[in-house]
């Protein structure tokens, strides 16, 4: 089952530290957010493979945004 | 003095330069960027100039820019605030190159402090204590290992160009270090461009007590007394006070008298900030100095009844200090809040957003500085500070009477705040018993 990642908070895409097809455990960050001087790692919920990575560095996401999806 | 005066911050401590220009009859002028067009700091300025994008690099950050809305508004004087380039020693030195006044201490000790080592050294050479730990830049783990293992477990890795809490790692034995140490390194060099570490002795429970002090370009140093600040999340201070409740007289004096000797030690002028780990025996140890403005100095100001920024804009036009040493005295207890755009029931994770409603307290003893209004947007790109709440009393216990009914009556609607929490802390016992160390909310003291 695919599952989306959402973005828990409102900032700015900082790095992303994971590309589709990596295989991440739960609670690996797949992109850190930076909001408000503090960088914050967006988790994996579950243990997968990236399936697709829907942000670039430096764009803003809003709470709640579909970041990354897993297969 | 000068004629003109241009406040390169934003929110309340911006607001807080400009309202003491004036008291000074200085023209004021505001920079902004793009997401500010319309902030209260850039209305209160009687110029304000938008200098570029809501990324602070583009803005707040953007040495050039600032200068040319300095030149281009004919300002004689920059007051840097906090955070943003108030500790850039490249961008004091730009500002005496361009002819303007830059207020707060010379390039070259904002150079010597910022570096975290350097500043070890220095305040080891003018007999101030430091934690037992590397006085350079440890290379490798190898040296890592000899030092802890001579200083004693557990141990703390920091980042020498860091602060903030970020690089920081806690050791507890030998087999975790080499871990750790790599960890460090990579935070470091991320965040700071440097990935130099140093080593020190981890002290359990310690207090954080900082002093103020101020300096004129004659030579004289004093110091404004302490303020207790170890309610911190992230190593960022959330509650401060002063005096510091339950600190043994000896402590003080120590504390006062080594402060001032370090200060002097590097022919510091205009505020700045010693600041000291405190542990369960009252030993101290310098951690750094922040060479600037600190957000917490209007605790000062209420306990001494001395304007700070008032005296920054004198001393930094050549003045002497306005006080002497016997003049300053603690007459009163003060406490501050820092009300931030974060979620405590969430680790604190930030809370951007619009402020639907505004309702905040006055009257005896209560004092406000705030960035916001109702209406204003909480942006992603700055720091989560909206307002500070202060309050004094004759008593410690009148001043926290004071803070608690303060807290009860502010109103922030439209983004999560750090108010509940702050409840929580001064509603406390341990609070009240002054019973107080940096390491109790990791500990989850204050939890709902």
């Amino acid at each position: 089952m695919p599952e989306e990642i959402k973005a828990h908070i409102t900032g700015v895409v900082f790095q992303i530290t994971a590309k589709p097809g990596d295989r991440v455990a739960a609670g690996d960050a797949v992109i850190v957010l930076e909001s408000m001087k503090m960088e914050i790692p967006v988790e994996a919920p579950r243990a997968g493979i990236v399936k697709e990575i829907k942000v670039q560095e430096g764009q803003t996401v809003q709470e709640g945004d579909v970041v990354a999806v897993l297969e | 003095m000068f004629g003109t005066v241009l406040v390169a911050n934003r929110g309340e401590i911006a607001r807080r330069i400009i309202r003491a220009c004036r008291q000074l009859g200085l023209k004021t002028v505001a920079v902004h960027s793009e997401a500010d067009r319309g902030a209260p700091h850039a209305r209160d300025a009687d110029i304000s100039v938008e200098i570029g994008g809501a990324a602070a690099r583009e803005s707040y950050l953007n040495t050039d820019r600032i200068l040319q809305a300095a030149r281009q508004t004919r300002a004689d004087a920059i007051h840097p605030g906090y955070g943003f380039l108030s500790e850039s020693w490249r961008f004091a030195e730009s500002v005496r190159q361009a002819g303007i006044v830059f207020i707060g201490p010379g390039p070259d000790a904002i150079r010597r402090m910022g570096d975290k080592i350097e500043a070890r050294r220095l305040m080891t050479a003018a007999g101030v204590s430091v934690l037992p730990g590397s006085l350079d830049a440890v290379g490798d783990v190898a040296r890592a290992q000899a030092i802890a293992a001579d200083i004693g477990y557990p141990v703390i890795l920091k980042a020498a160009a860091g602060g903030g809490g970020i690089g920081m790692a806690r050791v507890d034995k030998p087999a975790d270090l080499a871990a750790a140490f790599a960890a460090a390194t990579r935070r470091a060099q991320a965040a700071f461009g440097s990935g130099d570490l140093y080593v020190e002795r981890y002290v359990e429970r310690p207090r954080h007590v900082e002093v103020q002090v101020f300096g004129d370009d004659r030579g004289t140093v004093v110091h404004m007394h302490e303020r207790e600040c170890s309610i911190q999340r992230r190593h960022q201070k959330l509650v401060e006070e002063s005096p510091a409740p339950r600190l043994p007289p000896a402590t003080k004096e120590g504390l006062t008298a080594a402060a001032v000797a370090g200060a002097r030690a590097i022919g510091y002028t205009n505020a700045g900030t010693m600041e000291f780990l405190v542990d369960e025996g009252g030993g101290f140890y310098f951690l750094e100095m922040n060479a600037r403005l600190q957000v917490e100095h209007p605790v000062t100001e209420e306990v001494t009844g001395l304007d700070l920024v008032l005296a920054q804009l004198r001393v930094a036009a050549g003045e002497p200090l306005p006080w002497g040493q016997s003049e300053i005295v603690q007459r009163r207890a003060a406490i501050e809040c820092r009300v931030y755009a974060e979620d405590p029931s969430k680790g604190f994770l930030p809370s951007p957003g619009t402020i639907q409603k505004l309702e905040l307290p006055s009257g005896d003893g209560i004092r406000i500085e705030s960035g916001v209004e109702a209406g204003s947007t909480v942006s992603v790109h700055y720091d989560p500070l909206l307002l500070k709440l202060v309050t004094h009393g004759d008593t410690r216990a009148q001043a926290l009477e004071r803070m608690i009914d303060a807290l009860d009556r502010s109103v922030i609607e439209g983004v999560r705040t750090t108010i509940p929490f702050l409840r929580r802390v001064v509603g406390s016992a341990e609070f009240r018993e002054g019973r107080v160390h940096t390491q109790m909310l990791e500990q989850g003291a204050f939890n709902a």
